[in-house]
């Protein structure tokens, strides 16, 4: 028996019958699991949108908080809402690759190591989509040791931070990959992305020795390359090569919101 | 090992012949994924179903695989086995497949899955050869669960996710060992197990191959 399981033939015949075998389960586990799978991400995707707004806790039901939610595609180089492509199966990576879609970043401009970028970006309205209470927007950047990516919370005046989370990244355990401690993601609350009202370039930075400043925030400790990642990354997406003139239509309605506001309280007064 | 009964096998993996105490096989993945018990529970109930499933299908084809290419039927079989546990996870407990990442992948080249698929089921029928797969799983386990127990009661204060002892950065008394979160506490654990193991079972102690003689007066050492 030895000898002829070891010939050519029973060998050849051996092998093929096991590939055919396995590939045949393989597949049909991958196939068969494969819409599963999918809610899995799309639900994980939504929860990280949930909690960096703060409106996440665990056991919530995600798919009914989301309906809070709206998704929109945004031209960043315009900043104008557009309805060319669907929220909902939009893609910002595969845009970015796309020659119709995406542009090349070059050398100084590329602060973020993302080498080619997207012109359309989904962006996540919380509450009203015409007057959002927050804002969440996609980010993604070069740390240590690669790309992270991860969503940021304005609120409506498209100058507050909400908050902070990354999905997906590959710092150091302990040290980089407390972006998502929830201690400092905490420290976000509030921070300022603009120095003044005036300027388009973003002056949040991550800042050793205790932030002083409202635009300042605590970097993260033994982490210094992650902490020059965030603060890159985050110049770069706030900045008019991302998000900025998307972001210029909310803080040019600050003033009259608050006037009307204004307005409405001394009316409720006089009453 | 003499004659293989079921219930010798099924039971001889967990204390007498451990596959992480006395093998010593395995202990990459036990140092990676032990930082929580419901981590370790998942990582164990997978690595029962491959060793199990893996001891199966090679020890039911072993009258036909050619000796020549036996150890890559063996890896077919069980990276196959290995990659549906990794999608059936994803599908079903997608939050511990993301803390498991690589370490279910990593499965493929648990020497524990290897060397039963090699050592037992090549010789042995399929019955006795799933029960040695399970046995060897429960094996497995029953470290990764002592030492997650260790690592997540004393590193974080909880058993399971549930806090036991309160830590003190949420208002209680307990002072969280941050060492036990790393991965080379488990080194130490191991090292505790097998110790406790080998005094238990002293034939667990392997003789001395290197016996030093007698230590030299200082007048000969001159």
């Amino acid at each position: 028996m030895a000898q002829s399981n070891n010939s050519i033939k029973k060998i050849l015949t051996v092998a093929f019958a096991l590939c055919i075998v396995c590939s045949v389960i393989v597949s049909t586990a991958a196939v068969a699991l494969r819409p599963l799978q999918q809610l899995n991400q799309e639900l994980d995707r939504k929860t990280n949108i949930l909690s960096v707004a703060n409106l996440y806790e665990p056991g919530m039901d995600v798919e009914a908080e989301f309906e809070k939610i709206t998704a929109r595609v945004v031209d960043l180089r315009t900043g104008e809402y557009t309805d060319e492509f669907d929220p909902e199966t939009f893609d910002s990576f595969e845009a970015a690759r796309d020659p119709a879609t995406g542009r090349t970043l070059s050398g100084d401009r590329d602060i973020a190591g993302l080498s080619r970028v997207e012109n359309y970006s989904t962006v996540y309205l919380v509450g009203d989509p015409d007057d959002p209470e927050q804002v969440i927007l996609p980010i993604r950047g070069q740390g240590l040791w690669g790309l992270m990516r991860g969503y940021i919370s304005l609120e409506g005046d498209g100058n507050t931070f909400v908050g902070i989370t990354y999905y997906e990244h590959s710092e150091t355990p302990g040290l980089g990959a407390e972006v998502n401690n929830p201690r400092w993601q905490a420290l976000w609350d509030g921070k300022k992305v603009f120095a003044d009202e005036e300027s388009l370039q973003p002056a949040i930075s991550l800042v050793k020795g205790g932030a002083s400043e409202a635009t300042e925030v605590d970097a993260l400790a033994g982490a210094t390359l992650t902490s020059r990642g965030v603060t890159n990354m985050l110049q770069f997406w706030l900045s008019p090569e991302g998000f900025g003139e998307y972001l210029a239509r909310f803080r040019s309605e600050v003033s009259p919101d608050e006037a009307q506001d204004a307005t409405v309280e001394l009316e409720s007064e006089g009453a | 090992m003499s004659a293989a009964t079921p219930k010798g096998v099924l039971t001889t993996p967990i204390f007498k012949n451990n596959p992480i105490a006395l093998q010593i096989l395995g202990i990459c993945s036990a140092l990676a994924v032990t930082t929580s018990m419901s981590v370790s529970l998942v990582m164990t109930l997978a690595v029962i179903f491959v060793t199990a499933f893996s001891n199966l299908f090679v020890s039911l084809i072993r009258q036909h695989i050619p000796s020549s290419i036996r150890i890559i039927v063996q890896m077919t079989i069980i990276a196959s086995l290995v990659i549906v546990v990794d999608q059936i996870l994803k599908a079903f407990a997608y939050e511990i497949s993301k803390q498991l990442s690589v370490f279910v992948g990593l499965i493929i080249t648990n020497c524990i899955v290897m060397g039963r698929a090699e050592g037992f089921a090549m010789t042995n029928p399929p019955k006795l050869a799933f029960l040695d797969g399970i046995g060897n799983g429960l094996g497995y386990g029953f470290i990764l669960m002592t030492v997650g127990f260790i690592r997540e009661l004393f590193g974080a204060g909880n058993v399971f996710g549930f806090t036991v002892l309160q830590p003190v950065q949420d208002g209680g008394w307990y002072v969280p060992n941050g060492l036990l979160l790393l991965p080379p506490s488990a080194f130490f654990i191991i090292g505790l197990i097998i110790w406790a193991l080998r005094e238990t079972h002293p034939e667990q102690v392997e003789e001395n191959e290197f016996k030093m003689k007698e230590n030299s007066q200082p007048k000969e050492a001159v």
